[in-house]
C-alpha cells in the first residue's frame, strides 16, 4: 500500500475562526478510512481543501506517486486527477434523468469539444446499466432525478462517484436519510470500492462506521484527536470527553 | 422517453427530435406561403416592405435561439448579445456601402475626359462616405471594405473574438449572475458610445445607410431582393436552429444544463466550467453576428443606437416571454413580441380613449411590454412555449396512477420537469 494523498500542517481560518488547525493526514491506495468527529469539527472543510473548493492558509496537500501539490490546481483539474466527491447534502442534477446524471459522471474526456462530439457507445450504455444495478436504480434510468427519494438521490450520487472511476473517493455522510437496509447496502458498496481504491468516509453513525471495519480518524476542532481502530479510538480519553461533552 | 434511445441502430438526429422536424416543416411552409403571396411572385398580397419585416423577424428569431442556448440552457444572462448582432451588421454594411459608392463614383468619373487614377477614385469614394462626418480619409478599420469575402469573414471573426476576450476575462474571474449581466450591459454601452463618436471611423451617429441596395443586383427590383434575403434569413434560422438543437440535445447540453443548475457540482465532476461557458458564449455571439449581417441589409440602415443596452434587454424579454429552455419558445417569443411591437409603435394599434385620457400606444407599448414581462416571469415561467405543453400533455396518457414518486410527497413529473 503506497501513500496516495498526504496533507501536512494544513490550516485554514474563516474570518479569524480556525476551522482546520495544523492538520496532517495520510491515506494509501487501496485503503478505507472513516472520519468521525462532532459537528463543526471540520470534516467537510477537510474535503473542501482536498477538492480545491477551499484554499488553505498554510500547509501542503500532496497527491500520487509523484507527490504533486494540489494547491495550485483548479477544482476540475483536481477531479480529473482522480478525486471524486459525494456531498453531505445530496447534489444531483434534479432536472435531468438518472441516465443523464450517470452519463455526465462517466469517465470520459472532459473538454468541451470532446463532449460536443461525444457519441453514445454500447460500452458506455452497458457501464451505466451496471452502475444502475449496483446502486439499485435499475429501471429508473429514464426518471428525472428530482423525483427520486432522498435515499435514492444519495445512491445516485454514489453511482456518479463510482462512474468517475476515481482513485480517491471522498464520501460525506452517505447514510443520512437511509433505511437500515439501505445503509447496509451502502456499506457493501463502499467496502467493495475500497478493495481497489482509497475511500474516505465521513459519518456520524457509529454503527455504520463499525461495519466499515477500517481505521478511524477522529477530528476535533480542526485537528486529529486520535487515530486507529474504532475500538482503540473509542477508548481514548480525549475522544470520550469530546463525544460526551457535546 | 430516453429509455428507448440506446437500443437499435442510431436514427438521424432530426428524426429523434420530432420538435425539430416540426419546426423545420412550419418554417418551410411559412416561407413558401410568404413567397407565393409576395409582390415578386405576382400575387402581391404581402407587400415588399412586409416581406422585409418578416425577413428581419426571422433574423431576430435566430439571435433569440442563440440567446436561449446561452441563457435558457447554460444559465448565462448576457445583456449584451445585440452588440454582436450589430457588429455583424456593421461588418457587412461596410462592404455594401463601399462597393455601392464605388460603383456610383466609377460611373460619375467615367464621363470625365481624363481617366481617373486609383487615388482619385479612392478619394472620391472616401468623401462620399465620410463627408457627413467631415472627413474623406479612409479610417484603418475600412482596410478590407472592398473585399466581400473578408467582410463576410469579419461577420464571424469580430463578434467571435470580442466574445472570446470578454468572456475569457469575465468567466476566468468567476463573474456570474447579475454581475455578469451588468458587465455585458457595460460592454454593449461602451461599444455604442464609441461608435457614436465621429472619429470612430464608422460615421458616428449617422451609421451606415443604403444597405438595401446590393451591389451587382442593381437590375433587381427590391421586391426580388427582399425575397432573396427573406429566404436567406429562413435558411439561416433553419440551420441555426438545427445546430443549436443538436448541441443542447447531446451530452454537451446535459453539461451546460448542469452548469446552469449547479456549476460547482459540474466542476467537481472534472469539467472545466469556464471553458464550456466560453464556448457557448462565443458560439452564440457568432450566431448573433450572422443574424445581424442578414438583418441590416433588409433594414437598410444601421447606427449605434441599434446596439444600445436596451436592444439586448429586449432580446432577453423575447426569450423570457417565449419560454426559456426550449428553442421554439425563443422563436415564438421573438416573432410574437417583435411583430406586436412594430404594430403598436408603428401606429397600427388604435388609441384607446378613456374619456379623461387617451392611451397612445406609441407611448404606452413599452409599459405594456414591461408589465407582460413581469407577469410572465412571475406567473408563467414557461412562457408562450409552455402553451405547447398543454397540448402535448393532453395527448400523453398518464404513465401511472396515484403517487408518482417512490413514496408520498416525492416530486411529481411536472415538478421534475421544471
Ligand atoms: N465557508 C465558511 N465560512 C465560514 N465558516 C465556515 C465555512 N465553512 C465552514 N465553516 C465553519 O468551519 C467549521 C467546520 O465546519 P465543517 O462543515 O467542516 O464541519 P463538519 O465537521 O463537516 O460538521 P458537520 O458534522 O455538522 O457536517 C464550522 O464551525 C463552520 O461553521
Ligand atoms: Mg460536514
Amino acid at each position: 500500500m503506497s501513500t496516495l494523498l498526504e496533507l501536512s500542517g494544513v490550516s485554514v481560518s474563516f474570518d479569524g475562526f480556525r476551522a482546520i488547525n495544523n492538520l496532517s493526514f495520510q491515506i494509501g491506495e487501496p485503503e478505507m478510512r472513516a472520519i468521525i468527529g462532532p459537528n463543526g469539527a471540520g470534516k467537510t472543510t477537510f474535503m473542501d481543501i482536498i477538492t480545491g473548493k477551499t484554499r488553505p492558509d498554510a500547509g501542503s496537500v500532496l497527491w500520487g506517486e509523484k507527490s504533486v501539490s494540489l494547491l495550485r490546481k483548479s477544482e476540475s483539474a483536481i477531479a480529473r486527477e482522480g478525486i471524486g466527491r459525494k456531498f453531505q447534502k445530496p447534489t444531483v442534477f434534479e432536472a435531468q434523468t438518472v441516465r443523464e446524471n450517470l452519463a455526465m459522471a462517466l469517465k470520459n474526456p472532459r473538454g468541451p469539444f470532446d463532449v460536443l462530439m461525444h457519441r453514445k457507445t454500447p460500452e458506455g450504455a452497458a457501464r451505466i446499466e451496471a452502475l444502475a444495478e449496483e446502486i439499485g436504480l435499475t429501471g429508473q434510468l429514464g426518471r428525472i432525478a428530482g423525483e427520486l427519494s432522498h435515499g435514492q438521490k444519495q445512491w445516485l450520487e454514489i453511482g456518479m462517484l463510482l462512474a468517475q472511476a476515481p482513485r480517491l473517493l471522498l464520501v460525506d455522510e452517505p447514510a443520512a436519510g437511509m433505511t437500515p437496509a439501505e445503509r447496509e447496502h451502502t456499506t457493501d458498496l463502499l467496502k467493495r470500492a475500497a478493495e481497489t481504491r482509497a475511500v474516505v468516509v465521513v459519518e456520524h453513525d457509529m454503527e455504520f462506521v463499525r461495519r466499515l471495519e477500517c481505521k478511524v480518524t477522529v477530528l476535533h476542532e480542526g485537528s486529529v484527536l486520535a487515530e486507529g481502530s474504532l475500538d482503540h479510538v473509542t477508548k481514548n480519553k480525549d475522544v470520550i470527553d469530546v463525544y460526551l461533552g457535546r | 422517453m430516453s429509455l428507448v434511445q440506446d437500443s437499435g441502430p442510431r436514427r438521424p438526429f432530426i428524426l429523434r427530435h420530432p420538435s425539430v422536424l416540426l419546426f423545420l416543416g412550419a418554417l418551410a411552409a411559412f416561407t413558401i406561403v410568404v413567397t407565393i403571396l409576395s409582390e415578386a411572385a405576382g400575387l402581391g398580397l404581402v407587400s415588399t416592405s412586409f416581406v422585409k419585416t418578416l425577413g428581419k423577424t426571422l433574423c431576430l428569431c435566430l439571435v433569440a435561439v442563440a440567446m436561449d442556448v446561452l441563457w435558457g440552457y447554460c444559465g448565462i444572462l448576457s445583456l449584451g448579445h445585440m452588440a454582436f448582432f450589430g457588429i455583424g451588421g456593421y461588418a457587412i454594411g461596410m462592404w455594401l456601402m463601399y462597393a455601392r459608392t464605388e460603383a456610383i463614383v466609377a460611373d460619375n468619373l467615367a464621363a470625365a475626359p481624363i481617366p481617373p487614377t486609383p487615388q482619385e477614385i479612392s478619394d472620391a469614394i472616401g468623401s462620399q462616405i465620410f463627408g457627413v462626418v467631415g472627413s474623406s480619409e479612409f479610417p484603418l478599420i475600412w482596410s478590407f471594405a472592398d473585399s466581400l469575402f473578408l467582410q463576410l469573414l469579419a461577420v464571424i471573426v469580430v463578434p467571435g473574438l470580442l466574445a472570446l476576450v470578454f468572456g475569457w476575462l469575465a468567466f476566468r474571474g468567476r463573474v456570474t449572475g447579475v454581475y455578469l449581466s451588468i458587465l455585458t450591459q457595460a460592454m454593449t454601452l461602451a461599444l455604442a458610445l464609441y461608435l457614436f463618436q465621429n472619429d470612430s471611423g464608422l460615421r458616428g451617429n449617422n451609421g451606415l445607410s443604403g444597405l438595401q441596395n446590393i451591389p451587382g443586383w442593381e437590375d433587381w427590383p427590391q421586391s426580388v431582393v427582399s425575397l432573396v434575403f427573406f429566404w436567406a434569413s429562413a435558411l439561416a434560422l433553419a440551420l441555426g436552429y438545427v445546430l443549436c438543437a443538436w448541441i443542447v440535445s447531446g451530452k454537451l447540453g446535459s453539461v451546460i444544463r448542469g452548469i446552469r443548475d449547479d456549476e460547482a457540482r459540474v466542476r467537481f465532476l472534472g469539467y472545466h466550467v469556464e471553458s464550456y461557458k466560453l464556448f457557448i458564449f462565443v458560439l452564440t455571439a457568432v450566431i448573433a453576428g450572422i443574424a445581424g449581417a442578414l438583418y441590416y441589409p433588409q433594414a437598410g440602415i444601421i447606427n449605434p443606437a441599434e446596439i444600445a443596452p436596451i436592444a439586448s434587454i429586449y432580446l432577453a424579454v423575447w426569450v423570457a416571454i417565449g419560454g426559456r429552455g426550449r428553442l421554439y419558445g425563443a422563436v415564438i417569443g421573438a416573432a410574437f413580441v417583435s411583430l406586436l411591437s412594430s404594430w403598436f409603435t408603428g401606429g397600427g394599434a388604435p388609441p384607446i380613449n378613456l374619456g379623461f385620457y387617451t392611451i397612445q400606444w406609441t407611448d404606452w407599448w413599452l409599459v405594456l411590454l414591461g408589465l407582460s414581462f413581469v407577469l410572465v416571469t412571475l406567473f408563467a415561467p414557461k412562457g408562450l412555449g409552455g402553451l405547447v405543453d398543454l397540448w402535448t400533455e393532453r395527448r400523453r396518457t398518464a404513465d401511472r396512477v396515484g403517487d408518482y414518486g417512490p413514496d408520498k410527497g416525492a416530486w411529481r413529473r411536472e415538478e421534475g420537469e421544471e
